[in-house]
């Protein structure tokens, strides 16, 4: 038996319907990066949570320096030395840096906080690893790495033995990422364990010592760096059976519907793609690839500051959500619960939020014509609600889905969007959403585009997969040629420059 | 088997007593001034306290559609207070006719709302601002226009408009009346009402609903100032005169009056005809202290705590729902 420091023996974590975590074992060695790899839903961020008391497992035994826990309390995870650092950093604003390191554990000099040999403490920290930073500037003034870096002085001033980065690197350009990794290297030398987690394949090849591997919250492999592939590490965190089944296309595929030439602002870069009639289009690609902000362009919710959109051959302009959705383009958001549902509003209301047009009577809204085409949808897509009057926040993940779903059909948009279209929701409700995309390309002959960064969901569902890296399209993958490997070589740059 | 039934019936009685809740506290109040004064409860005083309240009712009503939005509106007193007198202003200095008068004065208001809109929607200045910053300028310009003196001596016929009755009832009822129910139809009946409550449920929803999230704004602070504009020409007739002072304070009856019948300081929730209720009990609040003897001052002490004891009432019962829905 090896020596570590940190270990997790059979950790369950399972959610009704859903095991987040299913008996995962895996060792950490003191003074080891040891990288955490995984699709999207894999158990990553799940196993985290656990390790630093966010949520409590299910079942199963966290053995930190050799005492077992059977949950770990926030609070006790930071005594006994676990920390993290998340993407979302939980720093106080407007508080200089050193104050921010001593954010409840201040060091004081009779009744006063004593600023100075804060400061003093965090200047000899930031000079151990290099770093240049002025103790007392605002943490609202500084850029992301050196707020990163204040939250890992944090953290380490607090003694821990055991640091999570949850995507450190996210936000980083690739100099403050060289920055980061000294900071690692450094940790390392103090015998420091480094739980790292990162989709950019290349930095775990830098920076990590081994690699974790889960998929589907089951523990697949571990192995050090230097022993494999990213290949096999591709084959390790995708290899798994299709679960869902994806229904498949009878129809002929018919003109090309929607055009795009050269799509460009902020995020996005030269995106030019067409749709045809009856076609599921997908998008695949990393979090953070652009995807989702090529389809808020689309619908006019985000600024388009180059590039055409044609309609049917022609040329549109497309000024804001309201003028898409009067052309025909409908969007399910990503975010079901800030930008999707009107959680206040009943499910009618809901339902013809956005087709209110159809329902009026001179200046007023025809009750029963609106109570006519709420039930419609409901029926359509099986909203399960005793009465189309209950408040949508009262309905289950997968119910909401389908009102917003069912607010966008009842524009009778003919190009729709799907952003995610089975985010958070179970099992079943993510069938019926798949049997009724494929209803809407077959049978309505509606052209559909579809963001998911589910991989079985893409490849099973899409007629087409184009691959984003960058705010750029990078590869466009046929029926024929569909492979989760291929998808993740074009979105980790991996291939396709 | 009993025993279902029974939580169930409590379970429904505990939904009345939260969705009607003010109503139960306004029953109260009238059972207990009724009991405490015989002279309470009679035809006549209940026709006072409607006159009493219609002011701050008809500004209830532009204040609710704002606040539905989460926004709110500061301004209403000092707008109320413009109109006042800029109508006196007008009817005097430039003998206008006192319907034309009005009007103007109406469009005026309509004008300081959209002025508010614009700054909340196109400027992104919090509404408490921006209505703030409204409020104390406009009311400047009130002082400006009049030098700060009173304005006398316009026709009579114009007193009618505060002062007269359509057979028993006052006719600023009549028009709170009405007001009511133009809001109660455009945010049950129109798309815009509908847009109005999806607004303040969900900005960016809305957004991607397709709905015009500005126009929304500027069209509840529009309202806004016209019931304020409304409201002040109806206090130039009952008072007779127009004191540039008009309205002061108003901003914050109207808000106690809206966050009693229930209509949420975060928007999207609340329903016009509740806010009739919580209009009601803050003036019957008013009426029976004074009808009892109880001095301004203490009846502004009592207020205060009425609001905060009102509210958080509501928030207790909220969160008793919320646990069984939870459960």
């Amino acid at each position: 038996m090896q020596d570590y420091i940190l270990e997790v023996k059979d950790l369950c974590k399972y959610y009704p319907g859903v095991k987040a975590l299913d008996g995962v074992s895996v060792g950490f060695q003191e003074g080891e990066v040891h990288a955490l790899a995984g699709e999207n839903g894999a158990g990553k961020s799940t196993l985290i949570k656990m390790l630093t008391g966010a949520i409590e497992p299910t079942r199963g035994e966290i053995i930190l320096n050799g005492e077992t826990y059977h949950r770990l309390g926030p609070i006790e995870a930071i005594e006994k030395g676990i920390s993290a650092v998340y993407q979302e950093f939980n720093l106080i604003p407007y508080l200089t840096v050193a104050e921010n390191v001593f954010y409840g554990k201040e060091i004081m000099k009779g009744a006063f906080v004593d600023k100075k040999a804060m400061a003093e403490e965090v200047s000899k920290a930031l000079e151990e690893f290099e770093i240049e930073l002025d103790p007392l500037a605002v943490i609202s003034d500084l850029g992301v790495a050196y707020q990163q870096i204040t939250e890992i002085v944090k953290a380490v001033m607090a003694n821990s033995r055991v640091l999570i980065m949850d995507e450190p690197t996210a936000p980083l350009t690739s100099k403050e990422t060289q920055l980061l990794f000294n900071i690692v290297k450094k940790l390392k030398k103090n015998k420091v364990t480094i739980i790292f987690i990162s989709h950019r394949m290349e930095e775990m090849f830098e920076i990590c010592d081994r690699v974790t591997v889960l998929r589907d919250g089951k523990y697949i492999s571990t192995k050090d760096v230097k022993d494999i592939t990213r290949k096999e590490l591709i084959t390790d965190m995708v290899g798994r059976e299709l679960g869902e089944n994806y229904p498949e296309r009878v129809a002929e595929l018919g003109e090309p519907v929607l055009q795009v030439k050269g799509l460009t602002n902020e995020k996005i870069k030269d995106v030019s793609f067409e749709v045809r009639k009856g076609e599921i289009l997908g998008f695949g690609g990393l979090v953070g690839a652009g995807r989702t902000e090529v389809m808020q362009a689309l619908f006019g919710a985000d600024p388009i500051e180059d590039g055409e959109i044609f309609l049917n051959g022609k040329r549109i302009k497309i000024k804001n959500p309201g003028s898409a959705l009067n052309h025909g383009i409908g969007l399910l958001p990503e975010d079901r619960k800030n930008q999707g549902v009107l959680l206040g509003l009943t499910i009618k209301e809901n339902v013809t939020f956005s087709s209110l047009k159809q329902a009026m009577r001179g200046p007023f809204v025809d009750s029963k014509k609106d109570t006519a085409i709420a039930e419609e949808y409901v029926n359509k897509l099986q909203i399960k609600t005793p009465s189309i009057n209950q408040l949508v926040k009262n309905l289950s993940g997968g119910n909401q889905q389908k009102v917003v779903l069912a607010k966008m059909l009842a524009t009778q948009c003919d190009v729709i969007i799907f952003d995610e279209p089975t985010r958070g929701i179970d099992v079943g409700a993510k069938q019926e959403i798949y049997n009724l995309m494929r209803h809407l390309a077959d049978d309505e002959e509606k052209t559909v585009i579809m963001v998911s960064s589910e991989m079985p969901e893409l490849i099973g569902m899409s007629d087409r997969i184009l691959v984003m890296r960058g705010g750029r399209i990078v590869g466009e993958l046929g029926r024929n040629e569909f492979s989760q490997e291929l998808i993740l070589e074009y979105a980790s740059g991996l291939i396709g420059g | 088997m009993e025993n279902g039934k029974n939580s169930l019936e409590k379970k429904s009685l505990k939904r009345i007593f939260g969705n009607y809740g003010m109503v139960f506290v306004l029953i109260a109040l009238i059972v207990i001034f009724s009991v405490l004064s015989n002279r309470f409860l009679t035809a006549d005083n209940i026709f006072n306290i409607l006159r009493q309240v219609s002011i701050v009712g008809i500004i209830a009503v532009g204040m609710t559609f704002i606040m539905l939005t989460a926004g709110i509106d500061l301004s209403v007193g000092s707008v109320a207070g413009f109109a006042c007198v800029g109508a006196a202003l007008l009817m005097t200095q430039f003998s206008m006719h006192p319907v034309l008068a009005s009007i103007i004065m109406c469009l005026f208001g309509i004008g300081l709302g959209l002025a508010n809109g614009f700054f909340v929607s196109k400027l992104d200045v919090p509404p408490f601002i921006a209505t703030l910053g409204m409020m104390v300028s406009i009311r400047g310009l009130a002082y400006i226009i009049t030098g700060g003196l009173p304005v006398f001596g316009f026709d009579k016929s114009y007193t009618q408009l505060g002062q007269g009755y359509l057979g028993p009832i006052p006719i600023p009822v009549l028009i709170m009346a009405g007001v009511f129910a133009f809001g109660i139809i455009f945010l049950t009946k129109t798309r815009a009402g509908r847009h109005i409550y999806g607004v303040g449920g969900n900005e960016e929803a809305s957004r991607l609903s397709g709905v015009n999230v500005s126009k929304v704004k500027f069209l509840v602070y529009a309202v806004g100032g016209f019931m304020s504009a409304l409201a002040g020409l109806v206090i130039l007739a009952r008072t007779n005169s127009g004191q540039p002072n008009t309205g002061e304070g108003y901003e914050m009856d109207v808000i106690t009056g809206v966050v009693l019948g229930g209509v949420s300081m975060m928007g999207g929730q609340g329903k016009l005809y509740m806010v009739i209720i919580g209009v009601l009990i803050m003036g019957i609040l008013t009426n029976g202290m004074t009808m009892l003897g109880i001095s301004e001052f203490v009846q502004q002490f009592v207020k205060g705590f009425v609001l905060i004891a009102a509210v958080a009432f509501d928030s207790f019962i909220k969160s008793q729902r919320t646990k069984e829905v939870a459960a």
